[in-house]
Formats: structure tokens, sequence, C-alpha cells
């Protein structure tokens, strides 16, 4: 009965999202005012349907539910109840109905967002986020049901994949998620500013905090997944330059590219048609990222083919959303003038300069990733593309970006002098360098090449980023959120790239085999192995290990690496045990019984590894403190000629503005 | 194994319950640390022939054992790395190599980064040249203190 009702409830949510979307985009189309006034019922109504349908998968998981085939496939009866909620988002058409659910969530968010905005642009808004609700509702319900049930039902379900079954877990996809369906809004921005023909810098800044959001969201959970699989796993890495993380990762840099570049539009009104693309783009990334990973093309190139329905209906959404948009785009991109100008030397210069770098960044990816699954029909083979080459093609564009950023924070709008900052940001620049050189030279001893640069950029950063704050402090004049955010975010950044290049150039590593007693060496750690003891848990069992850890002698740590394997699908993982001495990640991994009480096993010691995730969480609290700016809330009154209904009477080309 | 295999895992679950969480922990006693370096790095560079996007070191399945002691083998009968590499690429194909070769076929994958930068370049250049002879006529200068 439960599962009926959720599916019902998801074929009223697809028909609510239709009509948002015909009300919405129809409405200031043929100038209704009551079809305007349909679509907050229409979104509201959708979200209620879809919250009730998520509300009812959950239900059958928590009721192990084995009837339902999801539920069978993605559950067991021995799960903890953390878990069966968890599973929710264990595979695809559980994933698609949390993509749907905070979809709606965005929508209702929006809805509340624009509803001091000029009536026509807010249906707009909202009318074309029905769009992408209706798209994939009628996706979900025509090739992924996930209410679909068994006959007869299974005795007990087949459970989670035991990897997937952490804290890690039930953060990652939902935080993810969060993030790129945000870029649907930002996308829905751009969409109803081409219907309409206008844009101006008001646009601009309705935008930006949306945009932010969504950009934070996502920097959250692409750090949350890389920090899960380095304390889920034996491995140790944070980055692989793996398909599925690239997918992630190329929304987030055009993401930060249309942050950038909004600022400009808002600003000086400059750079309009190019914020309109970067939107449409970061959201087609997304939708591109979420459906090939969905559809399984980045695994094998077999599994699409294995289901067609499922293919050829992504290829038709993802060729009509992105095809309408770009169509769209090229209609109205030539209307969008502007006679501002700037020169050399001024901050548009430098933001236009981080616009193309990412842009270039995310093309670098763009083509490693797409590169083995085209390497077949271009007749190269089978091809891998690795690390090898996305570290060098990656820093090609972000070395750039990195050392012109202390810069371009202190070049001024239109006329770029930076005055007298020019003076102490040399100091800076000086001081960074001279650090950069210390740490890698002095206080560490080799590194490469790349080293005493890396830290350089980023001590640069951030000291570049503390001037503007501190002569405000000092001067006594006030610090708006926004400038703090930036700050904040900028800061971020630079303990990043430090982190980074700390990892990759001082980590230490070493497989050993150790018998019960025996005592291995790595830099100035010892680390002495006490055998292994059996262990059980809920659905596991396994072996511990016993390893004593000492710096320079002194005990540090008793760390207990594991071993388990999960009885319901006899799947073995590894369990690393991990210990932050001071600024340092000290891993250690369980390996292979070698016979005769000697185990193998992997130890690692990476300094600053924590400080990675750490700033990418900084960079998203300084993107969160940017929206929570008073600028962004306080909605000027709209001029007595500019009412709602007088805008709905002008006609939309000839408001296309030309500052 | 990766965090991106691990999210594929999440995606779709059911296609790759099979697959295991263990790494390959393999203590390897090369005589000298220089040949120890160039093992690590050369294994380093490999993928494993089976998993989804996992290096000869890393990967815990019986194929990958026996060509890291392949490896090994050669290092120890003192063949240099690119003799080496040529040997797995002859038996392999370029799919083992982490770093795809630069060939007539793959140099747009090589080439793509730089050119793309390099037109980014010349476009923004182009639009300042345009932009700095408006600054002059521009009358927007209200406002123009920090966001």
């Amino acid at each position: 009965m439960i599962p009926e009702l959720g599916e019902f409830a998801l074929i009223l949510a697809m028909l609510l999202a239709a009509l948002q979307a015909f009300f919405g985009i129809m409405g200031p189309a043929l100038r209704r005012d009551r079809w305007m006034a349909a679509v907050t019922p229409a979104v509201s109504g959708q979200f209620v349907m879809v919250a009730t349908s998520m509300g009812c998968l959950i239900t059958s998981f928590i009721n192990n539910d084995f009837s339902v085939k999801y539920v069978a496939e993605n559950s067991n009866s021995s799960l903890p109840l953390f878990y069966r909620v968890a599973a929710l988002w264990g595979a695809h058409s559980g994933s698609l109905i949390l993509w749907i659910f905070l979809l709606a969530l965005w929508s209702i968010a929006a809805a509340i967002g624009t509803s001091r905005l000029p009536k026509p642009f807010a249906s707009r808004v909202i009318g074309v986020l029905g769009v992408i609700s209706f798209g994939f509702l009628l996706y979900t319900l025509a090739t992924s049901n996930p209410f679909l049930r068994l006959d007869p039902p299974w005795p007990d379900g087949e459970s989670l994949n035991p990897v997937l079954q952490d804290p890690g877990l039930a953060a990652h996809p939902p935080v993810l998620y969060t993030g790129y369906v945000g870029l649907a809004v930002a996308f829905a921005f751009a969409g109803a500013a081409m219907l309409e023909g206008r844009l101006d810098r008001e646009w601009a800044r309705w935008t930006r905090p949306w945009t932010t959001a969504a950009w934070a969201f996502l920097s959250c959970g692409i750090a949350l997944g890389s920090w899960w699989a380095y304390y889920t796993l034996g491995w140790g890495g944070f980055w692989f330059w793996d398909p599925v993380e690239n997918a992630s990762f190329m929304p987030w840099l055009m993401a930060t590219a249309l942050i950038h570049s909004l600022a400009v539009t808002e600003k000086r009104g400059l750079f309009k048609s190019w914020t309109l693309l970067l939107a449409v783009l970061a959201f087609s990334l997304s939708l591109v990222g979420t459906f090939l990973v969905r559809s399984g093309v980045l695994v094998s190139v077999h599994s699409f083919a294995a289901s067609p329905g499922r293919g050829t209906f992504i290829l038709a959404f993802l060729i009509v959303m992105i095809g309408s948009a770009l169509a769209l785009y090229a209609w109205r991109a030539p209307l969008l003038k502007s006679e501002a100008g700037f020169e050399l030397t001024a901050r548009e210069s430098f933001l236009l300069f981080n616009n193309i770098l990412l842009v270039t960044a995310c093309a670098t990816v763009f083509a490693g990733t797409i590169a083995p699954l085209i390497a077949g029909p271009l007749g190269i083979g089978k091809l891998s593309v690795g690390p090898p080459y996305f570290n060098p093609t990656f820093l090609l564009s972000i070395l750039p970006l990195l050392a012109l950023l202390s810069v371009g924070i202190h070049a001024g709008w239109k006329r770029g002098n930076l005055g007298r900052r020019a003076r102490i940001l040399l100091l800076a620049f000086i001081a960074a360098a001279v650090i950069g050189c210390g740490v890698v030279f002095g206080f560490f001893t080799g590194g490469r090449v790349l080293s005493p640069v890396g830290v350089a950029l980023g001590v640069w950063i951030i000291l570049s980023s503390l001037i503007d704050p501190i002569d405000r402090l000092r001067r006594h004049i006030s610090i708006p959120r926004a400038v703090l955010g930036m700050t904040l975010a900028h800061i971020g950044l630079g303990i990043f790239v430090i982190s980074i290049t700390s990892v990759e150039a001082f980590t230490a590593e070493r497989d050993v085999a150790l018998s019960a007693g025996g005592i291995a060496q790595l830099g100035a750690y010892q680390f002495q192995f006490q055998g292994v003891k059996p262990i059980e848990g809920a659905d596991y069992s396994g072996v511990a290990g016993t390893v004593i850890l000492k710096h320079n002698g002194a005990l540090v740590d008793v760390m207990h690496p594991q071993k388990r394997e999960y009885w319901v699908q006899h799947t073995v993982t590894t369990h690393s045990a991990i210990y932050m001495y001071r600024v340092s990640n000290v891993l250690v991994a369980l390996g292979q019984d070698l016979g005769d009480g000697r185990w193998s096993l992997r130890l690692q010691v990476r300094p600053l590894v924590t400080f990675i995730w750490l700033a990418a969480f900084i960079m998203a609290a300084g993107g969160m403190l940017a929206i929570s700016d008073r600028r962004y809330r306080l909605e000027r009154e709209p001029a007595a000629a500019l009412t709602p209904a007088a805008l709905a009477a002008v006609p939309a080309v000839t408001r296309s503005e030309a500052g | 194994m990766r965090a991106g295999y691990l999210l594929i895992a999440a995606l779709m679950a059911s296609l790759l319950l099979a697959a295991s969480a263990a790494y390959a922990i393999a203590p390897t006693q090369m005589p000298t640390p220089q040949l120890e370096a160039r093992y690590l790095r050369l294994i380093r560079g490999f993928r494993c022939m089976q998993c989804q996007d996992e290096s000869l070191a890393d990967s815990p399945v019986d194929l990958a054992a026996d060509m890291r002691r392949d490896i090994r083998d050669m290092l120890l009968a003192g063949k240099t790395d690119q003799q080496i590499r040529d040997f797995m690429v002859s038996r392999y194909g370029y799919f083992i190599l982490f770093k795809p070769p630069f060939v007539w076929k793959t140099a747009w994958l090589w080439l793509t980064p730089g050119a793309v930068l390099l037109v980014g370049v010349i476009v923004a250049l182009t639009i300042i040249r345009k932009r700095a002879a408006l600054a002059a006529t521009d009358p927007q200068d209200d406002d123009l203190v920090d966001t």
C-alpha cells in the first residue's frame, strides 16, 4: 500500500511540475496574471508530493518491505536503522528520488527568495525549474521506478554494499547533490533572463547568492567524498582524477568561474552574455555528470547499451535541455551590449583571466575524462588517462590563476591603480617566497621543484587576502560580510594549496612485513606490530591488528587497523587506523596474512593532509558568509513605472538594457 | 576503489557489489633504495588490467601480483625503465599506462589544454583592448569601491 502511495504521489508530482513549467513560462509570455499566480501553488504542491513519495520509500526501507524490488536489492534486515535510511541513495533509482527531492526543495527556496522580485521574472525562474523537475520525474517513472514490487517478496534483502556502510556515505551524496541541483537555480535565473531578453546589474545581484550557495555545497560534497575515501580505504590517497571525481569537479570549476563573472556583471554590467553562458554550461556539466555516472558509461561503455531505454532517454533529455538553452542563448546574447570600459590592469581584466584559466582547467579535465570513452571510435584502442596526464596539464592553468589572485584582489575597478597597495603586496610576496623556500629546503629536506612555488603561492594568497581586512580594521571601517566571505574563501584556497603541496612533496610511505613484536621505522616514527585479534560486528567479522606508534621513541598512540569480512556479500574491506599527530596524519593499514604470524602492513605519514578537507570547508564557509551580506536581502523598491503590470506590458526586447 | 569509484558504487551498487575494498599491501625487498624507488614509480604508473582505476601498486588481484613480480624481475635483470615500459605496452597495449602516450592519434589530448589557454588569452587580450578604448568615455565612476 505504502509503495503504491509513493508511486501515485510521484505521478501527481510530475503533473504538477508540468503545470508549474507551463504557467511559469507561458504566463509571463502571454501576460496572464492568473496563470502566473498559479505558479506558487503548483510548486508547493509538487514539493509536497515529492516529499510524500520520498517518505514512502524511506518507510519501506525502515519497515524492511522486501516486496519492493529496490528495497530488497539495497537493504537487509540486519542493517542498522541509520544505514537502512541511507540505503535510499545507495543505488540508481533512489538517488534519482533524492535528486528530485532536493530540486523540489531548491524550487521552494527559490519561490520564497524571488517573491519580492518582479512577478514575470519570478514565475519564469520557477517555470524553468519546473521543466527540469518534469524531465527528471518522467525519466524516473518511465525507466527507473523505485516502487516496483516483487512477486513473491524476497525473505531478506541483498543488503547495502559494505564499503558504503559508513557515516561519510550518509552525508556525501546528499551534500554533493545539493550542490549539483543548486546549479539548476543559477540556470533557471539565466533561463528567465534569456526568456525575458533582459539582463541588468540587478539580475546579477539576484543570482549571486544562489550560485554561491550551490558552489558551497558542491565544495563540501566533493571534500566529504574525498575524505571518506581516504579514511575508509587502506589506500590513503585523496584524489585520483577518477572519471566520477572529475564529473563532480567540472561543475565546481565552472561554478567558481561563474561566481567571479557574476561579480563583474553586478559591479560593472559587463560580461553579461559570458555570465549567461557560464550558468548554462555549469548546470549542463552537472547534468552530464549526473547522467554519465548514473548511466554507467564511465565504468564501461557496455553498460550504456545494457539498458537502452535509460540511455536513449538520457541522451534525448540532455539534448533537449542543453540544446534549447544554447539556442535561446544564441538568440538573446547579441542583444546584451555594454558600453563600459576598463584598463588592462583593472580588476575586470584579472577576473577575465580568472575565467579564462578556470574554463581552461575545466576543458583540460573534460578532455582527459572523455578521452578513454572516445578512444575506441578514434582507433586508438583502449586508453587510460590518469594522474600523470592531469597533474601537469591542470597546473598549466591553475598556477597562473593562483599567481594572479593575490594581485587581482587589490586591483581597482575600471582603472587598475594598485596605489599604496603595491608596496605592501611586494613585501607580502617576498615574505611568502622566503617562507616557501624556508619550509621546503629548511624544515623538511627534499621536496620537488614545484614545492617551494606551491608553498610560496599559498602563503602569498593568505597574506595578500589579509591586507584589506587589516587595513579596514585599523582605519575603523566596517567590513561588509561579502568582503569577509571572499577573504575567508581565498584564505581557504591558500591553505588548500599549501596542504596539497605538502602532501605531494613530503608524504612518506612504506609497505612492510612484520611478525608480532617486529618494529618498522618511517622517518621519525616507529611502528611496533603486536599481532592480530579476531573481532565481530553487527554484520561482519574480521581481525584487528595492534600497532604501537612512537615518535622519536616517545609513545604516541596504540593503533588498531582492521580487516572485515561482511557476511551477506562475502566482501572484505580494509579499515585503516589513522592518528593525527601534530599536523601529520599517520595511517596504518592491515594487509595480508603472510603465514607464520607475519602480516603485511602499509605505513604512511602525510603532513597536513587533514587541512586539504578543512580548507575546502573554509572556502564553503566563506561562500556562506558572503551570502549572508545584507545587500542581498535589501530589495530596493522598484521604481513606480516598473510595477509588475507595467513590466509585463512592455515588449520584452525593448527592455533589454544598454548599460 | 578511489573516491570516485566509491561514488559509482554508491550510485550503481548492484553492478559493483562483487568488488572488494581490500588493498594489495605488498612489501618488496629490492636490494638498493634506488631500485626500490624505481620499482615503486613503475608499478604506480601502470594500471591493473582487471580493476577500475587502480594502479598495479594497489591492486589486490592475482594478475597484478604476477605483473609486479615480472617488473621486479626485469629490474633485477638490469633493464631500464624505458625498456620495461616498452615491454608492458607491447604486451598489454597503451591501456596499461596511466600516462597516455604522445602519438599522432592522442596528440589532441595533450595539446587541448595549451590550445584552449592560448585561444582564451588571445580572446581576453582582444576584449581588454576594446574595453580599454572605452574606459575614457565610460561615465560610470560612482560606487566603484570594493564589493
